[in-house]
């Protein structure tokens, strides 16, 4: 039961690095659904530990909107994309400038 | 739990490559292999409507949104390693080690009981188990997923629709925008010279050789110019070199006459 929660927090400790890590703004996407699904895992152990469906049912819904975050997200950097010919968070400063 | 400690590994190791990969391609095929590992483990946890989801949904239909993106924005660029806040590699690790602490901590203080397992629980079938959980307690936020999809992709089509500001331009617009350039600025209106006319070498990345011995850099495709790909022409050693053989003897020939 254990291992699999420590290895549900080291996915969300290394998607959470890669967050302010990297500056691809689709690489930090990935960053956050590697957190999600480290939260999936947790859900889905969590349900097995307590012996009821509750944590699956939490995790199906955590799939669903990240589904819908996903389609916004990129249809944002796509259409950052067009304005400013660069994915990189480093120069999406317009709301500054 | 030999599933385990074999997909464990691989899914870190794999995670850290979504870190440290330099080419969002590469960092999407790490990113897909713990996707698909993890599916696996919610199959060995007693949960295979999970299992389906998570590969119909995360490797299926999000994996390839990302890569369709990538497609779109530039597959060949990679990230530079210059950081532009100093020092946000360090802090970011140390944050993240602090992080990792303190989640181990709150992990190593839980108490754990045994695990009861789903046997009961799938007795009637996982799925089924789910579908009554869904639409009895969680109804009502099963409707508000719903509402959230259509706001999705509503939301989607307004962020990706581009209105068309000018018209486009037609055969006749660039037949008049040609014969006013010869007009105006004296630009030859015909087809331009094919790369590799008079040139030394017969190939597209060379500009033709004008009559004049210059070269006329428009002859090359312009992406060929744009990549930096092109040959110099006349400043090629090669042609250079053959220019000083014959060059001279020819500006005395004039000369004589």
């Amino acid at each position: 039961m254990t291992e699999y929660i420590t290895l549900s927090f080291l996915l969300f400790t290394i998607g959470a690095v890669g967050v302010l890590v990297r500056r691809n703004a689709i690489v930090v996407f990935m960053c956050v659904e590697l957190m999600l699904n480290a939260t999936n895992l947790a859900f889905v152990s969590f349900a097995r530990q307590h012996g009821n469906l509750d944590g699956q049912t939490a995790a199906f819904f955590v799939m669903v909107v990240a589904a819908a975050e996903v389609v916004i997200g990129l249809a944002i950097i796509v259409s950052i994309y067009r304005t400013r010919r660069s994915t990189s968070v480093d120069e999406a400063n317009l709301l500054k400038a | 739990m030999t599933t385990f400690w074999v997909l464990a590994p691989i899914m870190v190791i794999a995670a850290m490559g979504l870190i440290l990969a330099r080419k969002a391609v590469h960092a999407a095929l790490c990113l897909a292999v713990v996707m698909i590992s993890l599916a696996v483990l919610y199959a060995v946890q007693d949960a295979p409507f999970l299992f389906a989801v998570q590969i119909i949904v995360y490797t299926g239909a999000i994996m390839m949104l990302f890569l369709f993106v990538l497609m779109l924005v530039g597959v060949d660029r990679s990230d530079s390693l210059v950081e532009s806040i100093k020092g946000q590699r360090l802090a970011a690790a140390v944050v993240g080690i602090l992080f990792a602490v303190t989640l181990s901590i709150g992990v190593g203080q839980v108490v754990v009981s045994s695990t009861i397992g789903l046997d009961q629980a799938n007795a009637d079938g996982n799925v089924e188990g789910l579908a009554a959980l869904l639409f009895t307690r969680y109804v009502i936020a099963f409707e508000f997923t719903a509402a959230l999809m259509i706001t999705a992709v509503l939301g989607a089509m307004v962020l990706a629709h581009r209105e068309r500001l000018v018209t486009p331009r037609s055969q006749t617009d660039l037949q008049k925008q040609r014969m006013r350039d010869y007009a105006e600025q004296g630009r030859h209106p015909g087809n331009p010279p094919t790369p590799g006319v008079f040139a030394l070498h017969n190939a597209v990345d060379t500009p033709a050789l004008l009559p004049d011995g210059t070269t006329a850099e428009e002859s090359v495709p312009e992406s060929l110019r744009q990549r930096g790909q092109e040959r110099q022409g006349l400043d090629d050693s090669a042609v250079q070199d053959r220019l000083r053989e014959i060059g001279p003897d020819e500006d005395e020939e004039d000369a004589d006459r």
